[in-house]
């Protein structure tokens, strides 16, 4: 039986000096960030060109959409005199507050519903009926509820972002791994210990998808809502220039909200790299 | 000898099958007892059983008070890093919180994964997670240690260093051991005692008095007549 014993210490030196066990795993993280195609802008620039030249020569009359170097002057001249930033931060702080509110209360709804059978049984139903309006249809009545101030905007953003959220925690609680749990049974877990250490972490990764869902949406729920009698805000900027035919403001208006959902979620896949780096690769 | 296990008429149902029926099993303080039965005879239900998971039986048994255990997959919680994992396991066993980085670095160190201690569990291979999961067992300075088939799924070459841990690892903790595996080499390798369970009772047992550590030539004959209590005759085959 020499054979049996030569493997034996073949593979005990094998655990012992494991090669790839050595190097801390955070090689391949940086391999990831591979410089972008440039070949991918060509045609985004193309149509620029395209859009510039159909406006230089007419075919683009400019109470239609102005032309790109128009857009890039007037966005200029509304940041330089400060009204850009003025309703650039009252839009932010509309979604900011809205965010919060929906935010607390889908997480407190998905984290009973999740956590508790009764909580589901008497939570679920309803918030799964609600979730099947869409919420952009409830402006009416958010009118006659809250008038046509700041709290029909922050209620339609905070419906927006509630349902998302509630809806992914919940589901992220409940494909808790079975397994772990029983683990964590006979590891001598107390039921706050296996909530803190494995129910919650593992519903991490849905509720970040929620998550971003619910910024989404809370952008095109604060575009929709600025639509209701804004005195100030992107919205209010879009739409008064939609009065003066200045159709360069209201495509600067547009790209800043393009620019803000962009940049939340970039936030959400910073804040996902950081929380999720447990996750292999 | 105490007994660190003793079960008496234990029966489990699901449903209409009956998967243990009347079983009666002891196992003395530190004997290492190997567990054998054909795949679905209900090991793995007995161990869960002896593990608290599973109150719903007919029959007594008792444990001891502090019981470990070692599931077929390591089973470590993904996002929590290596040595939070181990010490996590010191639940319940009433230790100090800031000796515990230093129990797990220990813990560790038993297994030959001492530099692994800040690693996150995926990036593990299928051995090291297993010593790991090992290794958060033992902490917990167990006095029964169930292991189902912990070594199941891991490669051939990395069983057998696994076997060799195993045996250091029972000899230095000294706990009772009740081992589930389906590999007959394996429980002869290890245990003090071999049982085989079939239709939901004990039906053979087999004492392994040989010195450790164990050739497997030193055990040719006794593998004939475990096999055959498998109900495998054909041992050229098996
Ligand atoms: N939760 C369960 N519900 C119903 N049947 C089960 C359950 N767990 C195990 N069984 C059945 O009990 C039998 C024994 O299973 P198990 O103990 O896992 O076998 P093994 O010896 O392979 O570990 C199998 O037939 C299995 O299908
Ligand atoms: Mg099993």
């Amino acid at each position: 039986m020499s054979a049996g014993e030569k493997s034996v210490s073949i593979s005990t030196a094998g655990v012992v000096a494991r090669p790839e066990s050595v190097v801390p795993a955070r090689a391949p993280a940086v391999k990831q960030r591979k410089l972008p195609d440039l070949r991918r802008w060509l045609s985004p620039i193309g149509l620029v060109l395209l859009w510039q030249a159909a406006s230089s020569t007419g075919v683009l009359p400019p109470d239609k959409l102005a032309s790109p170097a128009t857009v890039f002057r007037s966005a200029y001249e509304l940041v330089v005199d400060g009204q850009l930033v003025d309703a650039f931060l009252v839009s932010l702080s509309r979604v900011a507050v809205g965010f919060v509110i929906g935010a607390v209360v889908g997480g407190a709804l998905g984290l009973v519903s999740g956590l508790s059978r009764w909580g589901e049984r008497l939570l679920d139903p309803p918030v799964q009926m609600l979730r099947t309006l869409p919420h952009l249809g409830l402006i009416p009545l958010f009118i006659l509820w809250f008038g046509i101030g700041e709290e029909p905007k922050l209620a339609l953003v905070a419906a927006g972002v509630a349902f998302p959220l509630y809806l992914n925690l919940h589901a992220g609680i409940r494909q808790t791994d079975p397994a772990l749990l029983e683990a964590a049974r006979v590891l001598g877990y107390t039921r706050l210990d296996r909530v803190v250490h494995v129910v919650l972490p593992s519903a991490v990764p849905q509720t970040l998808v929620g998550l971003r869902i619910a910024l989404g949406t809370a952008w095109l729920s604060l575009i929709v809502g600025e639509q209701i009698n804004a005195d100030a805000g992107i919205g209010y900027l879009i739409n008064n220039a939609r009065e003066f035919l200045r159709t360069d403001v209201v495509v600067v208006g547009l790209l800043v909200y393009a620019l803000l959902g962009l940049s939340t979620d970039a936030l959400v896949r910073a804040l996902e790299r950081r929380v999720l780096r447990w996750r292999a690769r | 000898m105490a007994g660190a296990v003793r079960i008496r008429g234990l029966v489990k149902d699901f449903g209409p099958r009956r998967v243990l029926a009347g079983l009666d099993l002891d196992v003395a303080e530190g004997e290492f007892v190997a567990l054998l039965g054909r795949s679905g005879c209900g090991k793995s239900t007995l161990l869960r059983i002896l593990a608290g998971l599973d109150p719903d039986v007919e029959g007594t048994f008792t444990v001891p008070e502090r019981v470990s255990v070692a599931f077929q997959q390591p089973r470590l919680l993904p996002w929590r890093r290596v040595w939070r994992n181990i010490s996590l396991g010191l639940r319940g066993v009433g230790r100090q919180r800031d000796k515990h980085r230093a129990v797990a670095e220990r813990a560790l160190a038993e297994v030959r994964l001492a530099d692994h201690a800040d690693a996150w569990p995926l990036t593990l291979s299928g051995g090291e997670a297993q010593r790991v999961s090992l290794a958060r067992a033992l902490v917990r300075e167990p006095e029964l240690l169930l292991l189902d088939e912990p070594f199941g799924a891991l490669d051939a070459l990395t069983r057998l260093a696994m076997h060799h841990l195993v045996e250091q690892l029972w000899r230095e903790h000294r706990p009772a051991v009740l081992f589930v595996t389906h590999d007959v080499d394996e429980a002869l390798l290890l245990a003090d005692r071999v049982v085989v369970l079939d239709e939901g009772r004990i039906v053979a047992e087999h004492h392994v008095d040989l010195p450790r550590p164990r050739r497997r030539a030193s055990f040719a004959d006794l593998r004939v007549e475990v096999l055959s209590d498998l109900g495998v005759d054909d041992v050229e085959a098996a």
